[in-house]
């Protein structure tokens, strides 16, 4: 009788070579079991999943739309990531996202004749400011009495979606638009041009150059510096004389207004309108893609690759009759497998045999 | 032939990076009160954690009357009678003491029954002469009373060997002399008392005998008779240790730190600081003795802007600093080391060269406009480092693996190099063994004589004795004595530390 | 009109429009005072949802589709009990993931049921003598069988963790697992069962929703619920009676919302919908500022707990 034990142990220093090697294998295992549960519901994983690939990655149309779906995957998972790395658990991307959207909206709307360089850089303004004062709403009161973020950020998705709602069911709807609930196309000049022909638009660029500035002002810049303090050790950010209720504030806004640029993106660059459900849940994808990045911004452009992936993916096994909720199931498991490997960067495994002797190493 | 009740044989405990336990061999007999004696780092505490079932032994036998014992778990120890008093109560503050008595006990009903379980505590209490209040809730405690329902909950229990580790700690002279009268009523009824300590003078007034670890081995064992100091402290150490320090006698400067009837909350809301006054001259450390929560650790944050004044003044050479934000203060030349090392005065996280310019990195030295100068900040760490012998194996590796002695010299390089007018320090040598509790004191007289005013805020009397050149005694939120040196006497200070001594002030302004 | 005619189906209505919300509530609750913060209470109701769905509609039984729900909501639970406390992950990314796989499992379990109807879902059941007592009867005794069981279950749960032993343990696990352990208890055991023992109530709350309140299966059919229930913990400040009454608060600000246009409040459908997620802001918002921070978490919610940590 073999009685194997096992005791985790803390090791000194995170190890590096798991950091890179979690990734990779929790991917792998969630595939794993998301086959499993395709064969357990008489599905044949294998050709879905080479379904799934070849739309999404392997052919031009697919790629397009894989880079369709990350762009807005990038915007809010940089805009996420940002005040995670403060510790603030910013659920509400979705949220700003959309009042992101509204917000950009309303200037073709209001003004349909503003030349290009106006009308672009307004909506740009007009989204971020909409987004970042919607992040604020939450920001205030957990600066002020500490109140927890998750939820009030969480309740204000559910309250911009049914708000946006309101205004393309009414008062912004679309009186030639047969009754469904979209506001007027946009005019030409609001519209974020596109690379050559295809749907894949300027957004990118936002998304790239953010990833950028992000990783110098992570690095390298002050500012920087103190929201790494903060988000590691809040006490001893006030000890040094940080101001933490003003940069709470501070990075709330700038998380929110980024996700905010996400929806102006959506809606002047793909869309061409406001309408009921300009999402498919970017916003909460974006947690998992900011986690599974670890919070680095240039990981976050590959990893929102990977994931427009999987949605494209998704979409395209409805074909064959498999909901496209499979591609949430992978997206939470890939979750679950990162979460349960990080462990391991953390703490070593030791195995005990029967007597108690210590077997690995 | 007497059995010993406890025989530890070759025990080994092993964390990641240290060897905590090196085949140490342990008796304990009934009836006797036995000082496990050794510095911080010694192995003391993991050992005794080890016996009352806390940690699982890596090698090494436990033996309970002979038999041997495998402790799975705490449950095993305590079902073996082994109970443990940590100096970390393990107390449920907002329960009641009697809930916390009966918190996870085996085997008894599924309700509560209050009665019935009230009157034998009770009756246990008297049994031991351990007076406590049952229906009180724990936060209301004071820091002798808490450790009484630690002891009562083991006694409950059953416990045949009790083990306290360094109980005195945190309690007044007078309180430890009550506590050792208790123990001595135990060991008498036939219990074995094990008391973990690094002082001295308690192994000499209370222990039968002692046994000594030195980096987790045994040093040696002595019984009654051969207990002496001298002897102790060369086991303990292995070489001769200054008892006292040189004395610096030059002239104080002017006052730099003036504290005028300050008031002050606490976390509850309740008042902490009543009318505090004190005040500090340059060149000057003044010594603050008092048990912890009588409201040191709020006047510090009180000092350093991270507390509230509610009325009265805090000034700093003459400038009203009150209510300041933490930041000016700072930048007003005011240093603070706190009790918390690891998780207010620096981030476990990050790394040394990070750690060390939290205070100072928006300064032009280090930063730009927008961007940190990551060659001036390494210039930095590399000379405080190499300065203030911090024994570190890289910059960049987070700060959470040094060991304590370490961590402190690193936190008082930081403050130190600052050049304050003004250093608040917290417990500075708490959890250091010897070597580093001599470095961080000389540190402290050398910042003196650079005419810096030094408020050392500490439990331990020998460390004020030591250094300070005024002693000052805080209790209940206010100043209860103020004497230089010289006239300061043990027994007074004791007495002014428990409020049982009307307050004596000589401060020779 | 009068207001009798008006309050009394509008109070039934809230303390069935409350009932999913409770019992998700309760779990969450007994799972925090053990220390662990679970936010994929919203991922677990959908599970319960679709699984009670599921099995109700092949058996024709209600019942066993509870029985699926428990357990469905147990089992997800496990995994972020798992997670949580044998690798000590982060608490609240764990939960977000359950949520997002919970939904969706949900979504992907559910695409052939819906539109499908249940034969039996769980029916008023007039309690006979109770039910007749003049406005409390209608309101609280006419209900299904699930609501009756829920009122048991408040007293069941405060009974335990005031008056048992097992329940002061539960409540010290929440406060200082370190004092457990050194006083020899289990907490990797204890907070394995009471995470699942909140995940099996999730699932219940989940079940309610698909077998008695709608009684349907819609994907994402909680609509926030599960989030709703983590807010309400807060400030029921972990007390049940407190949760209780939160709930049903909660069901009559959903209730109330159809209604207003009885009262002659004309009001955009979109903008009633938004009440209860308001409303959820507002009060945890006016709730924590009034203690100013110094609410009565238990003190190691959210904390891994490591027994060797130094």
């Amino acid at each position: 009788m073999n009685r194997l034990t096992f005791k985790l142990e803390k090791r000194l220093t995170p190890s590096p070579v798991m950091v890179f090697i979690i990734p990779l294998i929790s991917v792998l295992l969630a595939l794993l079991l998301g086959a499993i549960f395709l064969v357990l519901t008489g599905e044949k994983p294998l050709t879905i999943y080479l379904l799934m690939f070849e739309d999404s990655l392997g052919s031009k149309y697919g790629l397009t739309e894989t880079m369709v779906k990350a762009i807005p995957l990038m915007l809010t998972s940089l805009g996420v990531s940002l005040a995670f790395k403060m510790k603030l658990w910013n659920i509400g991307a979705e949220g700003q996202l959309y009042m992101g959207a509204m917000g950009a909206a309303w200037l073709p709307l209001t003004f349909p004749t503003l030349p290009v360089y106006l009308m672009l850089p307004g909506m740009v303004v007009l989204g971020m400011i909409a987004g970042g004062l919607w992040a604020l709403l939450t920001a205030i009161p957990r600066a002020i009495w500490k109140v927890n973020e998750i939820i009030t950020t969480l309740m204000l998705n559910y309250v911009a979606i049914l708000w946006v709602d309101y205004l393309v069911y009414g008062p912004w709807r679309d009186p030639k638009g047969s009754n469904f609930p979209i506001t007027a196309p946009f005019a030409e000049a609001a519209r974020l041009p596109g690379l050559g022909d295809s749907r894949i638009h300027a957004g990118l660029f936002f998304a790239l150059a953010l990833a950028v500035i992000l990783a110098i002002v992570f690095k390298y810049s002050r500012w920087g510096y103190s929201i790494n303090v903060i988000g590691s050790s809040e006490r001893a950010a006030r000890y040094a004389g940080m101001n933490i209720k003003r940069n709470i504030l501070l990075v709330m806004f700038l998380s929110g207004a980024i996700s905010g640029l996400a929806g102006m993106a959506e809606v002047s660059g793909i869309i061409g309108k406001l309408q009921h459900g300009i999402s498919p849940g970017y916003g909460y994808t974006a947690i998992i893609v900011a986690w599974l990045s670890k919070l680095n911004p240039l990981a976050i452009i590959i990893v929102s690759v990977l994931f427009g992936a999987l949605q494209v993916g998704g979409y395209a096994v409805q074909v064959e009759g498999v909901p496209a909720a499979v591609a949430t199931m992978l997206q939470g498991s890939i979750l679950f497998f990162v979460l349960g490997g990080e462990v391991l960067t953390n703490y070593r495994v030791k195995l005990f045999g029967q007597k108690g002797e210590e077997l690995s190493k | 032939m007497n059995q010993a009740l406890i025989q530890l044989q070759g025990i080994v405990k092993k964390f990641p990076g240290v060897l905590a336990n090196d085949h140490v061999d342990l008796d304990i007999n009934p009836g006797e009160i036995h000082a496990i004696l050794g510095e911080n780092g010694s192995g003391k505490s993991t050992l005794m954690s080890v016996l009352a079932g806390l940690y699982k032994p890596d090698g090494g036998k436990i033996l309970v009357n002979g038999v041997e014992q495998k402790f799975r778990s705490p449950r095993d120890a305590i079902a073996c009678g082994i109970g443990m008093v940590h100096q970390h109560f393990k107390l449920v503050e907002p329960f009641t003491v009697a809930e916390n008595i009966t918190l996870g006990e085996q085997g008894s009903s599924f309700l509560l029954a209050n009665k019935e379980l009230k009157a034998s505590i009770n009756e246990l209490g008297k049994k031991y002469g351990l007076e406590i209040n049952l229906n009180a809730k724990v936060w209301q405690l004071s820091v002798g009373e808490k450790q009484r329902v630690e002891i009562v909950r083991m006694l409950y229990r059953g416990s045949k060997v009790l083990i306290l580790d360094e109980p005195t700690a945190v309690l007044t002279p007078q309180e430890a002399a009550e506590l050792f009268e208790n123990l001595r009523r135990m060991a008498s009824t036939g219990c074995a008392v094990v008391v973990i300590t690094h002082k001295l003078n308690e192994v000499e007034a209370i222990a039968d005998r002692v046994t000594v670890l030195r980096l987790g081995k045994l040093a040696g064992v002595l019984e009654q008779g051969q207990i002496n100091a001298k002897e102790m402290v060369r086991l303990m150490v292995g070489r001769v240790v200054a008892s006292k320090y040189e004395r610096d006698s030059s002239p104080v400067g002017e006052v730099v730190l003036e504290l005028d009837k300050v008031k002050a909350f606490n976390d509850m809301g309740l008042p902490c600081l009543r009318e505090m006054t004190l005040c500090v001259r340059a060149g000057e450390i003044l010594g603050l003795a008092g048990v912890s929560g009588n409201g040191q650790r709020e006047m510090a944050e009180v000092i350093a802007g991270l507390r509230r004044v509610e009325s009265g003044k805090v000034l700093l050479n003459d400038q009203d600093i009150s209510n300041l934000s933490p930041r000016r203060i700072i930048d007003l030349g005011v240093a603070y080391v706190p009790e918390d090392r690891l998780g207010m005065g620096l981030v476990p996280e990050l790394n040394a060269l990070e750690n060390l310019i939290l205070k100072n990195y928006h300064q032009p030295e280090y930063s730009g406009r927008w961007l940190l100068k990551s060659q001036a900040i390494e210039r930095n760490a590399e000379t405080l480092v190499k300065q203030y012998q911090v024994k570190i194996s890289s910059l960049r590796q987070p700060v959470r693996v040094l060991s304590g002695g370490n961590l402190q010299k690193l936190l008082l390089a930081r403050e130190i190099s600052s050049s304050p007018k003004l250093m608040v320090v917290i417990y500075p040598a708490r959890g250091l063994d010897i070597g580093a509790t001599e470095a961080v004191h000389k540190l402290l007289l050398e910042l003196k004589t650079r005419k810096t005013a030094i408020l050392l805020i500490s439990e331990d009397l020998e460390e004020i004795f030591k250094l300070a050149d005024r002693v000052g005694v805080v209790f209940d939120g206010q100043l209860t004595g103020d004497f230089p040196i010289e006239q300061a006497d043990l027994e007074e200070v004791g007495l002014l530390m428990t409020g049982s001594c009307s307050a004596r002030k000589d401060d020779g302004r | 009109m009068n207001i009798q005619e008006f309050l009394i189906p509008l109070l039934a209505a809230a303390v069935i429009a409350g009932t999913p919300i409770l019992y998700a509530a309760l779990g969450e609750l007994i799972t925090e005072r053990a220390g662990i913060i679970n936010l994929g209470v919203e991922g677990i109701m959908l599970v319960g949802a679709v699984s009670g769905f599921m099995a109700a509609v092949t058996t024709g039984n209600p019942w066993i589709g509870l029985l699926a729900s428990m357990l469905a909501g147990g089992a997800v639970a496990l995994i972020h009990a798992f997670l949580t406390i044998t690798l000590r992950a982060n608490q609240v990314v764990s939960g977000l993931a359950l949520t997002i796989f919970g939904t969706g499992l949900s979504g992907y379990l559910g695409k052939a049921y819906i539109g499908i109807p249940v034969e039996k879902p769980f029916s008023p059941l007039p309690l006979g003598p109770l039910a007749d007592i003049p406005f409390i009867g209608p309101i609280f005794f006419q209900q299904d069988a699930l609501v009756y069981i829920s009122y048991v279950l408040v007293v069941v749960i405060w009974y335990y963790m005031y008056h048992t032993r097992p329940g002061l343990n539960l409540r010290a696990l929440g406060e200082n697992p370190a004092a457990m352990d050194a006083l020899g208890l289990n907490v990797f055991y204890l907070r394995y069962l009471y995470v699942v023992a909140g995940g099996t109530l999730g699932g219940v709350g989940g079940a309610y929703l698909s077998l008695a309140y709608a009684p349907s299966w819609l994907e994402n059919m909680t609509a926030g619920r599960g989030w709703i229930a983590v807010a309400l913990v807060i400030f029921a400040l972990w007390n049940p009676w407190r949760a209780l009454m939160g709930a049903y608060l909660f069901g009559g600000i959903d209730a109330l919302g159809f209604r207003l246009q009885v009262l002659g409040i004309e009001m955009s459908p979109f903008f009633l919908k938004m009440l209860p997620y308001l409303f959820t802001v507002l009060i945890l918002v006016f709730v924590v500022a009034r203690h100013k921070g110094r609410l009565s978490t238990p003190g190691a919610l959210g904390l891994s707990y490591d027994r060797e940590e130094r």
